[in-house]
Parts: C-alpha cells; structure tokens; sequence
C-alpha cells in the first residue's frame, strides 16, 4: 500500500498559504479563514505547525476581527460565525486564545427562541450553526452563556427515522449534518440522547465497496466524509463497525504523490479542504506519525488538552 | 455562467458611470497582475464592490456591481449581504429578483448563500410566490434530484405558505424517475407525517406500507425503502413485527437468494423483538448456504448473523456484534 506522503502535502499547504494570486486563492478570498484552519490544523497534525509564522497569522486573524467581536473569513467582509469558529481553533492551535476579549464575542445572541442558531445577523438557521456555537463556546470555557438545554433539543428536533440528523427538522440525514449534531450533543454531555446502534448502522452503511465513505445513500464517496462519518461513529463508540484497511487505503489512493495534496476521490484535483479532511480521517485511524485528532473540537489532542488541563 | 446579461462584461474602469469611483483593493499583501481575463474582471468588479460597500451605496448601479460579483462568485456571503440592503433602500422589484435568483442556481445550486437570499426573497413576497417558487424548486430538482439545499428550501416553502396538496404525487414522480433517490424517500416521510391534509403516520401506514413494500420487491438491494418501512413504525416496534407485510417481504427477497442483506437484516430485526418465525424462514435462511461457509447455526438469528458477516464483509465486525448481543429470547 502507498504511504502518506508528508513532506509533500506539508509544502503543499505552505505553497496555497503563499499563493495569494492563483484562481483558487482568490475565489476562496471571502472564505480564507476556513481554508487558514484546514491548512494549519491538517499542518500540525503532520508535525509542522512550526513551520509558519505566528505573529504573521494572529495579526491577520484579529484584522478579521469585527466590532461586534465577529471574525469575517477576510479583512473586508462581515463577520459570520462560520469564520468565528475557525478563528478561535487557528488561535487555539497556536495557543493564543488569550488574545480574545471573550465578553466581546457574541454568540448568545445568535441563539433563537427555539434553541437553535442563526449563521449571522440575517438569520439563516442550520444544526450547523448550532455546532459552531457550541464549539466555539466550549473552547472559550463559557457554554453557561447559552440556554444549553434548548440547544439540545432543537438538534433532537431534528433527528431522523434513520438516526441520522439533518439541517432543519425534517432535513434529509446527512453525514456532514449528523456530524455537526452529534458533536454539539458530545460537547453538551447529551449523547445519551442519540440512538447509538441505529445511527451507527446507517453510518456504516457508508463505506462502499472502494472502502471510502458517501454523505448519503446512493451517493459517491469523498474524502471529505472520512472525516464527517469517521469522527460522528467514534463519538458514539461505534467506528469499529466499518472495514478501516479499506477506508486508509482509498485516503491514500486521493492523494498527489508528486505534488502533495489530497482530492475528494482518486485522481481528481488536490484542494487545502480535502488535504485536511484526508489527513484527519486518517489520524482518526490511527495512522502511524500523525498526531491524534479530538473527533468532537476537531483540533488535535494535545490542543485540546491544552486548553482544559493547562489550568 | 453568463455575467454579461447587463453590461457585456466590459471593464468598469472604462464604463463611464463608475468614472467616480476608485476601486479598493483586497488588503492582503500584494497582488500581482493575474494574466488571464477572466480573473482580471473579477479582481476588478471586487475592487470596485469594495468600494462601494465602503461608501454604503445603496443606488441602481450598487445592485447592478452585486450582480456581477456574484456572477462571478456566488459564494462570497458579503457581496449577498449588500444586495439585500440595496434592495431594500431601492424597494425593488422581488419577482424579478426570485427570476434573477433561479439563473443562477441553475449554473450554481450547491450555494448557502444563494438559497439563503432566495428565502429572504420568497419571505417578503408571501403566499403569492408559493406557486411559482415551489415551481422552480421543481426545475432545479430536475437537474440534481438529491440537490440538499433545493429540498431543504422547499421544506421550508412548504412549512410557511402551504403548498401541501400535490407533494405526494410529485414524491411519487420522483420515484418512479429514481427510486434509490433518498431525499425524494424523506421528502414521502415529510409528507406523510406532516401535511396538513393526509391525517398523519398511522392513517398513511396501510398504504404507505403496501407503497414500500412494492418498492422493495422491485428492487430489494435499495437501503431507502427499507429504513422508510421502519420509519412508519416509529415508536410501535410490536406493530412492525406484527405485521404480517413485513415478515413476508422479507421472505420473498430471501427466496429469490439475491440482493437479500436487508431483508436479512430486518427479519433479524424482528426475530430480536419477540417475532416467532415459522419452519419456511428456517428453510429459505439455509438454502443461502453456499458450500464455502460453515454449517449453519441451528439457531435462525444466529445462522443470519453468519451468512451476512460473511456476504457483508466490509461489516463484518457489525454482524459479529450484533451476534454477541441477541438477546436470550432469540437464540
């Protein structure tokens, strides 16, 4: 079987950081602060993160800054809470979350009635937000500034015939969507909640004959779902139930042993998003040399260990 | 992509209405001259948008730059952010808007920000919009009958205005085009337990049983219908074992000794809920037998546990587990 190739997916990350002027770059412009967590997250699970510059990456990340306390995905945009929660990990990555002024942040207020969370101030409501949320606020120490108790059951809301969750209630299960749902669930202490063997069945079900894993039924498998099904069936104790040499195999087969990089399926375009993804179900797995990856705060253990028990 | 339906795509540098303005560009370093047209058009309608989103502009000109930055990028959340304040401060016309919003998604559907606009629009035209956005929700299902966000944002078209009367039939249609399409299996479960007018799950259950069970037979290697017939009996797991439907299914895709892991798998199911199968499950069970596997467990959920660890390789260790945790009754 081919080996992760490290030394070129590390330059490759480094050469998109650098690459402000390539198409990609600049269509990903708005969104640059996503693409800033994939590529440093994927970075130091590779054993690399000292490899940037520090200060050049916080000074950026708090020119993001808004002043609702909101991060944008760039200077120049408005503030979303998408880019909020990367922001808050990339400073976590790098142990620097006490840049923050964390009573300028306002997340509580993006919480409805409901218990559910808009995106921003136009109000698009998604699990995914409530994940974010909650991701962000765990990290920050402060989940007490949010009624926790609805949030839980807005996402119980939206729980499916099949166990799986989806965006609103009544969306369609969705393994990008379950995993938002579950993390949240496993970062409130509400597991408990999720009916374990059932969703995990359905999770399973995931991996295709190839060994990689599809979002959906009836759907093409893509790196990317390494991560969304890997991390939702080891938070419920139940990863074990999928063919894990078949699924480290099809990793390996998306990515650019030339180049570096890792595509959604084998000999497609490499992206910084698949990169990570790639990299991250496979630390998932156990992959020899990677540092392990917390499946709930998608940050590495160590991060997050950091954060807790660094008193 | 067609960004030139205003202005056939020339620089706005030499457009005279935007002799005023001096463009603004990104503040992120330096940046080179990209060499290919086509992102050179973009760099610069973003340079001028920058500007004119510094200025709070909210004019004609405004509304017609955001539509050809978001021509050029519909993913950029600021650039749809903006619109919406122009169109307010101009109080536009939102029936063109929802016009313009479907030419979009028809060459780019998989976008929040597109879908999130679009409900904002649909939101101030209220009910008089129902018929013709659920409409076009249609046409773009038409191109990608799985498409998340179109069905998310029918969902909630459905929910607000109403629009109830025909979504079962149009679930059927679907169907029929695809029935392995599972976000056309939810939408039915949508209907079914939440229209206004069907009466609920339980008035819906007979003939959305005898529905799925076809569906089945037709094509038993299908996870849909199957996790739809367990889905019509939530939280009344007796009736499921009970009906006689149910156990039969399963016998007959077991019988055709092909495609038959789902079927296995919810008659062991119902064998681990207190279901008493009579001596032809055993029979169908062993003829699976093929000579290359051991002899079977005299026990029926047992003996099912071993064919599918073996057929359902990739799952093997689910099967071994559920193997280890069938319950005394069963074994």
């Amino acid at each position: 079987m081919a080996e992760l190739a490290v030394d070129k997916h590390v330059k490759y990350i480094l050469s998109v950081e650098k690459n402000k002027d390539s198409f990609e770059s600049v269509v990903m412009d708005h969104l640059r602060m996503n693409g800033a967590y994939w590529g440093l997250t994927a970075l130091d699970l590779l054993g690399k993160l000292d490899s940037v510059n520090v200060d050049e990456v916080i000074s950026w990340i708090l020119k993001c800054q808004h002043e609702s306390g909101g991060f944008s995905g760039n200077i120049g945009h408005d503030p979303h809470i998408l880019y909020t929660l990367s922001a808050v990990q990339v400073l976590a990555l790098f142990n620097k979350l006490d840049v923050l002024d964390i009573d300028k942040l306002d997340i509580t207020g993006l919480q409805n009635e409901d218990g559910s969370f808009s995106g921003d101030m136009w109000g698009e409501v998604d699990t995914r937000f409530s994940y974010i949320a909650i991701c962000c606020l765990s990290i920050l120490c402060c989940l007490n500034k949010i009624n926790v108790e609805k949030a839980v059951s807005y996402i119980l809301s939206c729980k499916n015939l099949d166990g799986g969750f989806g965006c609103t209630p009544g969306g369609e299960s969705h393994a990008g969507q379950i995993f938002c749902c579950v993390g949240a669930l496993a970062l409130t202490g509400s597991l408990h909640y999720v009916d374990k063997d059932l969703l995990g069945w359905w999770l399973c079900e995931r991996q295709v004959k190839s060994g990689g894993l599809n979002g959906r039924p009836e759907k093409l498998p893509d790196v990317c779902y390494s991560w969304w099904v890997l991390s939702s069936l080891i938070m419920i104790d139940r990863v074990h139930w999928i063919d894990k040499e078949k699924l480290v195999k099809f990793i390996l087969d998306c990515q650019d042993v030339e180049n570096g990089g890792i595509s959604d399926r084998p000999d497609d375009a490499v992206d910084v998003y698949h990169t990570y993804f790639g990299v991250a179900g496979l630390s998932l797995l156990n992959y020899p040399g990677l540092k392990a990856i917390d499946p709930a705060y998608a940050l590495p253990v160590d991060v997050v260990n950091r954060i807790f028990f660094s008193g | 992509m067609d960004s030139r339906e205003d202005d056939g795509g020339e620089p706005l540098s030499r457009m005279a209405e935007w002799r005023d303005v001096t463009p603004l560009p990104q503040d992120d370093g330096p940046n080179p001259v990209v060499p290919i047209a086509y992102k050179e058009e973009f760099r610069e309608t973003m340079d001028y948008f920058r500007a004119i989103y510094k200025a709070d502009e909210r004019s004609p000109r405004a509304l017609r730059l955001t539509r050809r930055a978001i021509h050029l990028n519909p993913g950029n959340y600021t650039v749809w952010h903006f619109r919406r304040l122009v169109l307010e401060a101009l109080n536009a016309d939102l029936d063109e808007e929802l016009d313009f919003l479907q030419r979009i998604a028809n060459s780019n559907s998989k976008n929040y920000q597109l879908w999130h606009h679009r409900r904002w629009v649909v939101e101030r035209l209220g009910a008089n919009a129902r018929a013709k956005e659920l409409n076009l929700i249609k046409k773009i299902l038409s191109l990608d009958a799985k498409n998340y966000h179109a069905w998310s944002h029918r969902q909630w078209v459905l929910q607000a205005l109403g629009g109830w009367e025909d979504e079962l039939d149009y679930c059927q249609q679907l169907l029929e085009e695809d029935i392995f399409n599972n976000s056309a299996w939810n939408q039915r479960y949508f209907v079914v337990t939440r229209s206004p007018f069907l009466g609920g799950l339980k008035a819906m259950r007979a003939s959305e049983v005898r529905y799925t069970v076809e569906a089945i037979l037709a094509n038993p290697n299908n996870e849909c219908p199957w996790r739809y017939l367990r889905g019509l009996y939530k939280d009344d797991i007796k009736a499921l074992v009970n009906d006689p439907e149910i156990s039969s299914v399963c016998l007959k895709v077991i019988n055709t000794k092909n495609n038959y892991v789902f079927a296995l798998k919810m008659l062991l199911d119902l064998l681990c809920h207190g279901f008493q199968p009579c001596h032809e499950f055993r029979d169908s069970v062993v003829a699976l037998r093929t000579s290359d596997t051991d002899p079977l467990d005299p026990e029926l959920s047992m003996a099912i546990c071993d064919i599918l660890e073996h057929v359902d390789s990739l799952r093997a260790s689910y099967w071994i587990w559920r193997k280890n945790k069938l319950p005394v009754a069963a074994v």
